[in-house]
């Protein structure tokens, strides 16, 4: 007569009359975790970035003010802003540039066997180690690494030499060139920007390439009316990876390239060095305003539904 | 539950709806309804897609509680009560076969939450696979079954545990004509053996009168009508249901007025109305108005004419093929005419 | 429940052109050439430069390496940290996904949004604010500190597994479970955790991955400590025994690489996209 009443049974029945309080138990843990620690945090960042710093004391002066964010403005620091931006942008560029036609590989024409061989490939470095791989370009590009003896052994010393010697690009080897961060940067990211393109991709159903071939578009057409413009949510989404992961880093601009600073150095070395926090939180607004901008603009262009 | 004194007396009430709302904000999806439901019976919930029939199946099995009324199962109020402490299983839609588990352990999953010991519960399961004639599938797992082979093992699933009332949601929707067919056959031989309540929610109407003792009508959360299915398909209460369960002419307005004599909508069944040439004597219980042929539709076993009526409105005639019989053209004048008995005065 | 059904089967696909292979190969290649340079390294006798080709071979590094204490405490407070992330990182992604799954409610859109951020923003804004919280907080570092940032951006992780794991069983399973009999627990005993088990150990799998060789947001929680990452980047600048750092690098390559493998093998027959995003 009686369903089994154990305490479990009675406990279940009282929690599937109450679905407010099983919500409740299960969203509160991970809600309190990421509340507490990681919002309150970056509000501990913004509320720093309007502290600052006695000049002769070094201590930290808690008193609300714009002193950080008027040294901000310093010429140095916009130089480092603007080298930042420039690099991200670059880095976004050339991943979009090698991404496409390997994620349009995957995505169009690879399949069984090699399409997991593929897959597996972009996303174990994806998963891999951070360090390990930037540190791997620092062994390649050295003066006396892998790719400086190759241009040599071809021949093609003095060619290097030259490129290396152009304005911007300045630097005695590869590893203390803005090409080297670059090649870093995109070698690093390059997967974020594959997978969302190939997801993006692999939603075009077959038979909208048939319609427009059939409609009588050459495949070149099709491919320029159809496939790019349905890639362009993926494109976007990916290079909210790359650009934002670039702004932001500061291992790879420290282990490769000239040692003018990016923005992740600069507060990697006000937080530390200097111990300046509150110039620390104020630099770190930057990538934080430069990435809200970026995320409205990427949007727009639909980058949302292909994340 | 004390399933078995319940079912000793045959025409008790297995289920009842008591004045039952369930609403999601401003969405009435069940709205104030109230019927019985009889032990033993074969009852089928009829209504296009958002009527309100899956979320009455819903409320009986327990996945949704009352916004206000209450549902009684066997006498007893089932406000509050889980799923699991119902004397009531599912058949659902998809089947939900639980993928990790073998065809067997699907099967004996009800008894082996309540313990049963693994020997016994597994002979119980194999005695109901062959009774949904899938004998020999018990190691397979449901990926590797055809739909009508887990839509029998969702079944024999369901019914392991004896239940006074087996609940089912569309278990047909998902497969082919023929076999559809055929599972309906079966699933009306099964339940006269297990003699248990069905209670199947459908939106085929097909399904629902082939199969049915009786059939609730539902629409926008209410519930249009409840009969026995010749009853329900001879004479519709309403409009919708005219027009939901078979095909039907539904004459309106002036149109209407024309044909009955009367005001309100009537309506009429196509395969009751005889087409005669214009000026042919009628029988004299039969109502008769003229027409001219606009679209001819030949369908094999019939033949579809429509026909513009002089009064106004269109009507559709469906005419057997037998032999012989009169074959207007198109553009041709009629005569329609029908037994008086068939026009249906409809409310709402 | 016919999750097999987007599956490509014989759809008959097209033969590439030989400039698009070139090009995917390249990419391909580009992506995972630069290892085994790290390898190759690992085994020069130069160990002051990174003189190409390497002047001579040897395998002496292994064992210099594996004499070096600071090597083996810098190892073991990674495992620790990871391990720890992981667990927090399981629990609460875990209890996300199904709250995210089982209820709507209002607000969903903003708690989605949170779980993401922390992979969102840039590691840099994670680290400089959680080290702004302590020092705000005045909380002194300690193991824990590091736990703090990792756990946080592993939540993600776990959460993502989980949830495109639920996304794609039906929903009628909870309730045939029930239906039958089974209580909430019993439910998520015999129906729950063995079709969402493997999910979560991937995502698990990943977590540690993840946590394992972070270093960005790292730096800025760890104080003087020294997790693997961090004693490798002070390896970098030194002259001396480079090759050591070689070794180290292939050793998380293996710790990394064993379970990410095993995640991807865990998910490979139900599809799951192993975390869009780290």
């Amino acid at each position: 007569m009686t369903p089994s009443s154990s305490l479990s049974n009675r406990l279940s029945t009282y929690l599937f009359n109450r679905p407010n309080l099983v919500l409740c138990l299960l969203l509160l843990p991970p809600l309190l975790w990421l509340g507490v620690i990681y919002l309150g945090s970056l509000f501990s960042l913004l509320v720093q970035s309007f502290f600052s710093i006695d000049d002769f004391t070094g201590k930290v002066v808690y008193d609300l003010s714009l002193n950080s964010y008027a040294r901000l403005f310093s010429a140095t620091n916009l130089a480092i802003i603007f080298r930042t931006v420039m690099m991200a942008s670059a880095v976004t560029v050339i991943c979009g540039i090698i991404a496409f036609p390997l994620a349009y590989y995957i995505a169009r024409f690879a399949s069984g066997r090699t399409k997991a061989l593929f897959y597996v490939a972009v996303m174990l470095p994806l998963w891999s180690n951070y360090l390990v791989r930037v540190y791997s370009w620092k062994l390649i590009l050295a003066k006396e690494g892998a790719i400086h003896w190759m241009f040599n052994a071809l021949g093609l010393g003095p060619l290097l030499e030259w490129i290396l010697s152009l304005p911007v690009v300045e630097g005695s080897s590869l590893s203390t060139s803005y090409i080297g961060t670059a090649l870093t940067f995109i070698y690093i990211w390059l997967p974020f920007m594959v997978l969302p393109i190939q997801a993006a991709l692999e939603r075009v159903p077959r038979s909208l390439l048939e319609a427009s071939s059939d409609l009588g578009a050459r495949p070149g057409e099709t491919f320029r009316k159809v496939i790019f413009p349905l890639a362009i949510p993926g494109i976007a989404a990916g290079s909210i990876f790359t650009f934002s992961l670039t702004l932001g880093d500061y291992i790879i601009p420290q282990l490769i390239g000239s040692s003018r600073p990016f923005i992740g150095q600069a507060v990697y070395q006000f937080q530390g060095t200097a111990g300046d926090i509150p110039m620390a939180a104020a630099f770190a607004m930057v990538p934080i305003v430069i990435m809200a901008v970026y995320l409205t603009i990427a949007k727009r262009l639909g980058a949302f539904d292909a994340l | 539950m004390s399933k078995g004194d319940a079912a000793a007396t045959p025409q008790s009430t297995a289920v009842s709806f008591r004045d039952v709302s369930r609403h999601y904000g401003s969405v009435k999806a069940v709205d104030r309804v109230s019927f019985d439901i009889l032990d033993g019976e074969f009852f089928a919930m009829l209504g296009p897609s958002g009527s309100g029939k899956t979320t009455s199946l819903r409320l009986i099995a327990g996945f949704e509680q009352p916004t206000s009324g209450s549902v009684i199962i066997h006498g007893k109020d089932m406000n509050g009560v889980p799923p699991y402490d119902r004397d009531v299983n599912t058949v659902f839609q998809d089947y939900a076969l639980f993928p990790h588990m073998n065809v067997v352990d699907n099967v004996a999953y009800g008894l082996m939450i309540r313990k049963v010991p693994a020997a016994e519960r597994r002979r119980q399961a194999e005695e109901m696979l062959e009774m949904v004639a899938l004998g020999g599938f018990g190691q397979r797992k449901p990926s590797q079954l055809s739909g009508g082979q887990r839509q029998r093992v969702a079944l024999a699933r369901a019914l392991i545990n004896h239940p006074s009332v087996l609940l089912l949601d569309e278990p047909l929707g998902a497969l082919d004509l023929k076999l559809r067919e055929q599972m309906q056959v079966e699933l009306k031989a099964i339940q006269r053996r297990v003699g248990i309540t069905f209670i199947y929610v459908t939106h085929d109407q097909g399904e629902a009168l082939s199969m049915s003792d009786r059939v609730a009508v539902f629409n926008q959360g209410h519930i249009e009508q409840m009969a026995r299915p010749h009853e329900l398909y001879e004479n519709p209460a309403t409009a919708f249901v005219a027009g939901f369960v078979g095909v039907s002419n539904l004459l309106q307005g002036a149109a209407a007025r024309a044909i009955s004599g009367q005001d309100g909508a009537c309506s009429i069944r196509p395969e009751k109305i005889y087409l005669a040439t214009p000026g042919s004597a009628v029988p004299a219980n039969a109502m008769s108005v003229a027409g001219r042929v606009t679209t001819i539709l030949y369908l094999g076993a019939n033949t579809r004419y429509d026909v513009a009526l002089e009064s106004g409105g269109e009507v559709t005639v469906a005419v057997q093929n037998r032999e012989s019989h009169f074959e207007p053209a198109e553009g041709e004048q009629v005569l329609l005419w029908w037994e008086a008995r068939h026009l249906m005065r409809l409310a709402g | 429940m016919r999750s097999k059904a987007a599956t490509s089967t014989d759809r008959s696909k097209g033969e590439a052109g030989w400039g698009l292979k070139a090009a995917a190969w390249f990419g391909v290649l580009f992506l995972n050439l630069p290892i085994l340079f790290i390898v190759l390294y690992g085994f020069t006798t130069d160990d002051a430069s990174y003189t190409f080709p390497p002047p001579g071979l040897t395998t002496e590094w292994f064992a210099v390496t594996w004499n070096r204490a600071d090597f083996w405490a810098a190892f073991w407070l990674s495992v620790q940290v990871a391990f720890v992330s992981m667990l927090i990182a399981i629990v609460l992604g875990t209890c996300a996904a199904a709250a995210m799954y089982r209820f709507k409610f209002f607000g969903k859109e903003s708690v989605t949004l949170l779980i993401l951020l922390p992979i969102a923003l840039p590691g840099i804004v994670t680290g400089i604010s959680l080290r702004s919280a302590f020092a705000l907080g005045e909380i002194p570092f300690s193991y824990l500190t590091i736990v703090l940032g990792h756990a946080t951006f592993c939540i993600v992780v776990v959460y993502n597994n989980a949830i495109a794991r639920l996304r794609r069983s039906s929903p009628a399973l909870l309730e045939a479970s029930m239906d039958l009999g089974a209580n909430t627990f019993q439910t998520f005993r015999h129906v729950v955790l063995p079709n969402l088990a493997t999910a979560i150990l991937a995502g698990g799998m990943l977590a540690f991955a993840l946590s394992f060789d972070e270093i960005i947001v790292t730096t800025f929680t760890a104080g003087q400590q020294e997790t693997l990452p961090i004693w490798m980047f002070g390896e970098l600048a030194r002259p001396r025994q480079r090759p050591v750092t070689n070794v180290a690098a292939i050793f998380v390559m293996i710790i990394t690489f064993v379970p990410i493998l095993l995640a991807y093998y865990l998910t490979r027959d139900t599809d799951d996209v192993a975390g869009s995003g780290k």
